[in-house]
């Protein structure tokens, strides 16, 4: 079966004045459909550089990115506003929500982009918040909101397109404990629905959650680990997943 | 860009516009008034035309005027000073070699007082003209009758009055068969001239018309005469023109190479210093409401500039959620038109509102017409796309990563 992601010795080197400073030195790893997986690292580990280039926000130096076995590296601008319109959903630490809009038009916000209709629109939009139960707030503006409904609006937003993989960055950073279990439970509901994720954080208790985590130590891959209760072998994808601790 | 994204990007302009009313408001100012000068302008010489075309078209169309100067001499005056006279018997040679005429009357002036019983009238117009100054000037007697040719071969002294020197003189009594005293010597009045109302400010029944030969018996025949001249077809006046010059050349014996030694003038030389006239006028406005636009473009640039790096945040999402460059520039280049565009519709209700309250108070006219509201948009929108450019380019182009991080 093809793989989703296949990264082979990608290099970011970031040009700062005159000095060079590579972000990450040559990574190479590969990512299945409908995986649950985390990237870890301390600071200055790369792992925000291989997020950017993992969401075709950048294209790396060196290196090739396959995406659905099509490769990312040389593709224009407007190339890969496409391709984070239709197959990335972004999920950030500060929500990043427009603050003048509401819930509804920010989730409809990427469909405006690929150009759906309003009709249409509207629907998926009110149909993905309320898979994360929010279609009651759909008219309230992001200062009406609380964190965790910022953030479920968030992943609305990023499923409203049905796209290939769901990147998440620190989505819990800026909530207390409590919302921050919601918010993972509402991941799982997501994963569990055949959607891939991508966990970007630096919480162990967070990469609990997921299938495998991928630690990344100056700028290479240190460890990739499966854990083994989470493990979705070719036998386990049959039976009812084990039930989330 | 599809029609979607351009509705799209108007809402959230007008969003961003009622978010920072007073901000808006100052930024559209300089576009506001830039906009309502032209417009307050332009509604006053329109109506000035059509008031001023309106009144020049009694003039007839298709009337020439043989003078010895022209109309509009102006500093060259002095060059006309040394003309002979044109006089009666030129007049009456003028009348019997032109084809195309349908009627020639010369005219004379003077001014003298009208005197019936104790009334008294000072400094009346008295024109010395013929029978066919009815046809030429299109002047008819609304009572009595006009003086006819006999009565000028015969040098009577009938008059044909003015409704005005009527009411200054008459009062209650019917002028028609009264004597009245023109200077020292006595006049019959046969008939009383149709109300004609005024011509450029000018009473035009502040007259009293008598026969040429009268006039001249009475006050001389030393003034040079204007010979007026009513062509057969208005369409053909030209060739009627032509055919008057050929004919005084040869009156006044002007010779081959030399210039007419006599000017021929028409209603739309009237017309022409007119619009010479409003063409300066027009210039001045140009001028105001183009350095207005552009304070008004460099004011929406700059607050474009400002919202860009406001919302730096906000590009930055919209790229990561698949906004192309593209995307980016038209909403910001649409905010900045949609930004113009207000300030031009509010300046151009202003602008007419203006006019319409000068045409109340004052005796100038304003008109509204639909090119200068598309005008005035026209412009706006320009001014919005030229100034919202660079901003917009410069949204466009962030690069989506450092937007997203910008605090």
């Amino acid at each position: 079966m093809d793989k989703l992601i296949d990264l082979n010795n990608i290099t970011k080197v970031y040009q700062v004045g005159t000095v060079e400073v590579p972000a990450l030195r040559g990574i190479t790893l590969s990512i299945e459909f409908n995986e649950y997986l985390s990237i870890m690292g301390p600071s200055g580990s790369g792992k925000s550089t291989l997020m950017n280039i993992l969401g075709c926000l950048d294209t790396p130096s060196e290196g090739t990115y396959l995406f659905k076995n099509r490769e990312i590296g040389g593709l224009d601008d407007n190339a890969l506003a496409d391709i984070r319109n239709r197959e990335i959903g972004f999920v950030f630490q500060t929500f990043n929500l427009l603050p003048r809009a509401t819930a509804l038009h920010n989730v409809e916000l990427p469909l405006i982009y690929n150009g759906t209709p309003a009709k249409e629109r509207r629907q998926s939009a009110r149909e993905a918040l309320e898979s994360v139960g929010l279609a009651d707030r759909a008219h309230h503006r992001p200062n009406e909101l609380s964190g965790g409904q910022r953030q479920r609006v968030a992943i609305a937003r990023a499923l409203v397109n049905q796209p290939s993989v769901i990147l998440a960055d620190e989505p819990t950073g800026n909530l207390d404990s409590k919302t921050g279990e919601e918010i993972m439970q509402i991941f799982e509901r997501i994963h569990q629905s055949g959607n891939t994720i991508i966990l970007v954080t630096h919480e162990e208790y967070i990469a609990q959650h997921t299938q495998r985590s991928i630690r990344l130590l100056d700028g290479k891959v240190a460890t990739d680990e499966f854990r083994r209760d989470r493990q979705l072998t070719e036998d386990a994808s049959q039976e009812s997943p084990s039930p989330a601790s | 860009m599809n029609p979607r994204e351009i509705i799209e990007s108007v809402r959230i302009a007008m969003g961003a516009l009622r978010t920072h009313k007073v901000r808006a408001a100052l930024t559209t100012l300089g576009i506001l008034i830039g906009v309502t000068t032209v417009i307050g302008l332009v509604s006053l010489v329109q109506g000035l035309n059509q008031s001023f075309t309106g009144q020049v078209a009694s003039l007839g169309s298709n009337v020439l005027y043989v003078e010895k100067f022209p109309w509009f001499a102006g500093e060259d005056w002095y060059k006309y000073r040394n003309r002979k006279n044109i006089t009666r018997q030129q007049a009456g040679r003028l009348d019997g070699m032109l084809t195309t005429a349908a009627a020639v009357a010369p005219v004379t002036y003077t001014r003298r007082m009208i005197k019936f019983g104790d009334a008294r009238a000072e400094a009346i117009l008295i024109r010395g003209t013929t029978a066919e100054y009815q046809d030429v000037a299109d002047v008819s007697a609304a009572q009595g009758r006009f003086f006819s040719s006999v009565d000028n071969h015969r040098h009577n002294q009938v008059c044909i009055l003015g409704q005005a020197v009527v009411e200054a003189v008459f009062k209650d009594v019917d002028p028609l068969y009264q004597r009245v005293f023109i200077g020292p010597f006595r006049f019959l009045v046969v008939g009383i001239k149709e109300k004609k109302g005024n011509l450029l400010g000018f009473n035009q029944d502040e007259d009293v018309i008598i026969p040429i030969r009268t006039f001249e018996k009475l006050y001389g025949s030393y003034r040079s005469l204007d010979i007026m001249v009513e062509a057969s077809d208005p369409q053909a006046l030209e060739e009627t023109k032509e055919e008057v010059r050929w004919a005084m050349r040869i009156i006044r014996r002007n010779l081959p190479g030399e210039p007419d030694d006599f000017s021929i003038n028409q209603q739309d030389m009237l017309t022409d210093m007119y619009q010479k006239v409003t063409g300066t006028i027009y210039l001045v406005m140009i001028g105001i409401g183009t350095v207005s636009l552009l304070v008004g473009g460099i004011g929406i640039m700059n607050i474009m500039l400002v919202s860009v790096t406001e919302r730096t945040r906000e590009i930055g999402i919209r790229k990561a959620l698949g906004a192309r460059r593209r995307n980016i520039l038209w909403q910001f280049l649409v905010e900045a038109v949609t930004l113009s565009c207000v300030g031009g519709l509010i300046g151009i209700l202003i602008g007419f509102g203006l006019g319409k309250l000068v045409a109340a108070v004052s005796p100038l006219p304003a008109s509204v017409s639909l090119w200068s509201v598309v005008l005035g948009l026209g412009f706006s929108s320009a001014v919005g796309i030229f100034f919202g450019l660079y901003p917009a380019a410069k949204a466009a182009r962030l690069n989506p990563i450092e937007a997203l991080h910008y605090e």
